[in-house]
């Protein structure tokens, strides 16, 4: 309580009344320090734990269907037991399987990798890594978490339903969304989905106004732009991702609503159901499908550039080297930001779309490549003859470029209008997807919170559970996703419930059988993961200041987190944030950005 | 002249004493020099501005998917207290300048904030509140209107002058005057304006309050006023293509 009295008379002198000082707390309750707290650290430990909790249960539903899919003829009395609703004789009802299907892409991409990603990694870092007491409006930031919080129950409750929960697919396409008549899951189920996304995007649009003014506007003195770590580039670019992408989403949701609610034809047209006609006319699901894509596309890269970010920083520290290629990664960023905005059309070749359009968008699609290649060869360069830390942060960040390239190349193969007829719709995309999205942005989390663990919490997570978590993860998920490659090569469609009774792809039992045991271990393993937060959150080796011997500004602030971030005056920037392994006779090898440029230095080398 | 201009400046800067650079703790200068809040607000409304356009594509892409589209003279012709008047695109001209007006009003509002005039931001800003409320008043009239004459957002009442057109879906048929989706577009789109206008009202309504309580002349500045103001002229630019849209194309 001292240490935060010196803080509050220290801030309060600075602060103009509009609140960005840290300073204006008095007697903290449990409640306002843990509960409805302003404080970004806080708030970022908030979003990470809904996160895990989100991921437990998107993972769970995952090792559910993909039960059904191993083992297709099996029955699972004790399943029914506990999740008896969506069962029937011991298997999963094929309206729960959808269900399920839904709610797994739903959850894993907003709600885990979106919201909780950015959400954790923005708070926890960017008023840390830029030198400011907090965010530029902490209240909206507060706003920001508890609006997905109550997206979250909205889109939890959704699973309780008579009807079920959605399951038009997380892509929600109508007709299939619209109408009521086509699945128990388009009635109340959609109606929930649809209230806790518009919730969703206003907690989004409120975080990502904040991320991107305290960045531009809230730099500690020295913190140019061109000094700013990648992490706070790649938070920085997200943010405007979302704050561009996600509002169109809003009108296209806005839209289906109307045309569930109010009888419009936005989406809607000739549609005869059982006979009969519904009197909808002139609407187009296509423009549905534009409408949402150009939220879907940039969405994966609001996955995706946190964890290169992080991914860029980690490998710069344990590698012990400065990154390759500083502003090539910043323009590389800035190259993907742009080019995420042009290419929506390509998850639409086979749409009915004009094909000389697809050309165009074949084309933007595979220039994307060329940012992409320019991050993965700086990240090798950057681990290329470096004195390599095999800690858990840097495993796991090797493992992500590891699956950054992966499923990057068979990314070419997609884009590619002729060669997605074949590839459209079968398993080969959702191996895509899920190791270039899915598994590599859960690899730069999974980096970023080994690594930052002791900024958050004050103690070391343990290395031994570190690595065990690891290897079981990085080799179930190829184990999982590699063999869907073939299956798709094959045309094994994706979103089938079973393939019993399709000759052609029941050859394929044992490997989906295969799939759903590296599911189950997978899933198992990330326990190993939960066991080891929870334990050393308590009980970890106390870390030391700066722990991991890294350059940039969170680890000057006091690792016990104190309100206001530093006691006393703000920290001043000199240099860059990868000074590292800069001369060979120093006993230290790194140089903190606080640390100002030597006479030596400033005769001898060019500065950064 | 130009020395003048330089005082003036000079007493603005004065008068504004907003917090540079921004952390209040001689951190980096910020870009432009925008506020943190300026700096919200810009991005907000870029954000907003996807949304309408968003909206506007729809529109587009479902109109030039019809045969024919309703002639505007014919469905806006209506004038509050003369009837049968044929008075084509008479009443939203009127809305339209009113609205115009208002931002006038505040971009007043904004200048008298300048020279830190309470009395003549509050002046000014009633006046931005009168016009938005007018232009509400003028839009529930017209909805009402032409929900009278029929428009729903499932049905179109407006058809070419012959016999209503058939839409064939299979062997049934639905008949409606004209292409259905206009209705729908009309309301959602310039009901989300209308929505914009009224939240611009709201937030106008509470400066107007902030500013008679002194809080911006305690505080030094009328930064406020200029973040409201923005979000007004946004409402106002957008109507114009919304305008554009539905009763000149």
């Amino acid at each position: 309580m001292q240490t935060s009295a010196v803080v509050e008379s220290n801030v309060g002198e600075h602060t103009h009344g509009h609140g960005n000082g840290g300073g204006h707390h008095h007697t903290e309750t449990f409640i306002s320090k843990y509960i409805f707290s302003t404080d970004h650290k806080t708030i970022g430990k908030q979003f990470l734990t809904l996160g895990m909790l989100w991921a437990i249960i998107g993972g769970g539903m995952s090792v559910l269907f993909r039960i059904q899919l191993g083992w297709p003829d099996e029955t699972f009395p004790i399943l029914e037991r506990v999740f008896s609703s969506w069962f029937t004789d011991g298997k999963l009802n094929p309206e729960a399987y959808y269900s399920l299907v839904t709610m797994h892409g739903t959850i894993m991409v907003f709600f885990v990798l979106t919201a909780s990603l950015s959400g954790t990694f923005a708070n926890v870092l960017i008023p840390l890594q830029i030198g400011a007491r907090d965010m530029a409006s902490p209240l909206m930031n507060a706003l920001s978490f508890w609006i997905f919080a109550l997206a979250s129950v909205v889109m939890f409750s959704s699973l309780f339903l008579p009807t079920g929960a959605p399951s038009a697919g997380w892509t929600i396409y109508p007709p299939l969304s619209a109408l009521p008549q086509t699945s128990p899951g388009s009635g109340d189920g959609m109606t929930v989905w649809l209230i806790a996304m518009v919730l969703f995007v206003v907690s989004t649009l409120l975080g990502g106004l904040n991320y991107v003014s305290t960045i531009l506007n809230l730099r500690t003195k020295g913190m140019s732009m061109f000094k700013l770590p990648l992490t706070v580039w790649a938070l920085f670019f997200t943010a405007i991702i979302g704050i561009l992408s996600f509002p169109v989403l809003v009108a296209c949701v806005v839209l289906l609503i109307f045309d569930r609610g109010l009888g419009t034809s936005f989406y809607l047209s000739n549609i005869v159901i059982g006979g009969k006609a519904l009197p909808f006319a002139g609407g187009s699901p296509i423009l549905f499908q534009h409408l949402f894509w150009f939220l879907g596309h940039p969405e994966v890269y609001i996955v995706i550039l946190p964890a290169m970010g992080m991914v860029s920083e980690i490998l710069a520290i344990h590698s012990r080297k400065p990154i390759f290629g500083y502003k090539a990664m910043i323009f590389s960023l800035l190259g993907i930001t742009v080019l995420s905005f042009i290419v929506w059309a390509h998850h639409m070749f086979l749409s009915g779309m004009n094909p000389f359009l697809g050309s165009m968008f074949t084309l933007f699609t595979l220039l994307i490549a060329i940012p992409s290649s320019i991050k993965v060869f700086n990240w090798l360069t950057t681990l290329w003859r470096g004195n390599i830390r095999m800690t858990s942060p840097s495993i796991f960040a090797i493992g992500f470029v590891s699956l950054f390239i992966s499923g990057g190349l068979t990314g070419i193969w997609l884009g590619n209008s002729t060669v997605d007829i074949q590839l459209h719709d079968t398993y080969f995309v959702v191996a895509h997807f899920h190791i270039v999205m899915g598994v590599a942005a859960f690899f730069g989390m999974f980096a970023g919170v080994y690594h930052w663990f002791p900024r958050m919490f004050g103690r070391m997570m343990n290395e031994t559970l570190g690595y065990i978590h690891f290897t079981i993860t990085f080799i179930g998920a190829y184990l999982i996703f590699w063999p869907m490659h073939f299956l798709g090569m094959a045309g094994v469609p994706r979103r089938y419930y079973s393939f019993n009774e399709i000759e052609a792809f029941s050859q394929y039992a044992d490997l989906n059988k295969l799939i759903s045991v590296a599911v189950i271990v997978t899933f198992l393993a990330q326990f190993i993961f939960l066991i080891n937060f929870v334990w050393s959150m308590f009980k970890g080796k106390k870390a030391t200041q700066n722990p991991w011997n890294a350059t940039t500004l969170e680890w000057t602030s006091p690792i016990e987190g104190v309100h206001g971030n530093w006691e006393g005056d703000l920290p001043e920037v000199h240099r860059w944030a990868y000074d590292y392994s800069r001369y060979a006779d120093k006993e230290e090898d790194f140089i903190m950005q606080t640390t100002p440029i030597s006479e030596e230095e400033k005769k001898n080398y060019n500065q950064h | 002249m130009a020395e003048t201009l330089d005082i003036q400046e000079h007493k603005v800067e004065e008068h504004l004493q907003l917090p540079t650079p921004d952390n209040g703790e001689g951190g980096e200068k910020t870009v432009m020099d925008m506020s943190y809040g300026k700096t919200m607000m810009w991005y907000f409304l870029l954000s907003d501005a996807f949304t309408f356009s968003a909206f506007l594509i729809a529109y587009a892409a479902i109109r030039l998917g019809q045969p024919w589209w309703p002639n505007p003279n014919v469905v806006f012709k209506s004038f509050p207290f003369m009837h049968e008047a044929n008075a084509p695109l008479g009443f939203v001209s009127v809305m339209t300048f009113v609205l115009i007006l208002s931002s006038v009003a505040v971009v007043r509002a904004v200048q008298e904030g300048h020279r830190m005039n309470q009395k003549g931001v509050a002046i000014w800003m009633l006046g931005g509140i009168v016009g938005g409320l007018f232009f509400l008043g003028c839009q529930a009239w017209e909805w009402n209107n032409l929900i009278h004459e029929g428009l729903r957002p499932f049905y179109n009442p407006f058809g070419p002058d012959a016999n209503g057109l058939t839409h064939l879906v299979h062997e049934h048929s639905i008949v409606s005057p004209g292409p259905i989706a206009f209705g729908a577009l009309f309301f959602g789109i310039t009901g989300f304006h209308g929505f914009h206008v009224f939240t611009g009202v709201c937030i106008n309504v509470w400066a107007f309050f902030a500013t008679i309580n002194g809080t911006f002349q305690k505080r030094g500045h009328y930064e406020m006023i200029e973040k409201v103001g923005l979000y007004w002229h946004f409402v106002d630019l957008v109507w114009v293509f919304v305008f554009l849209a539905f009763y000149l194309m």
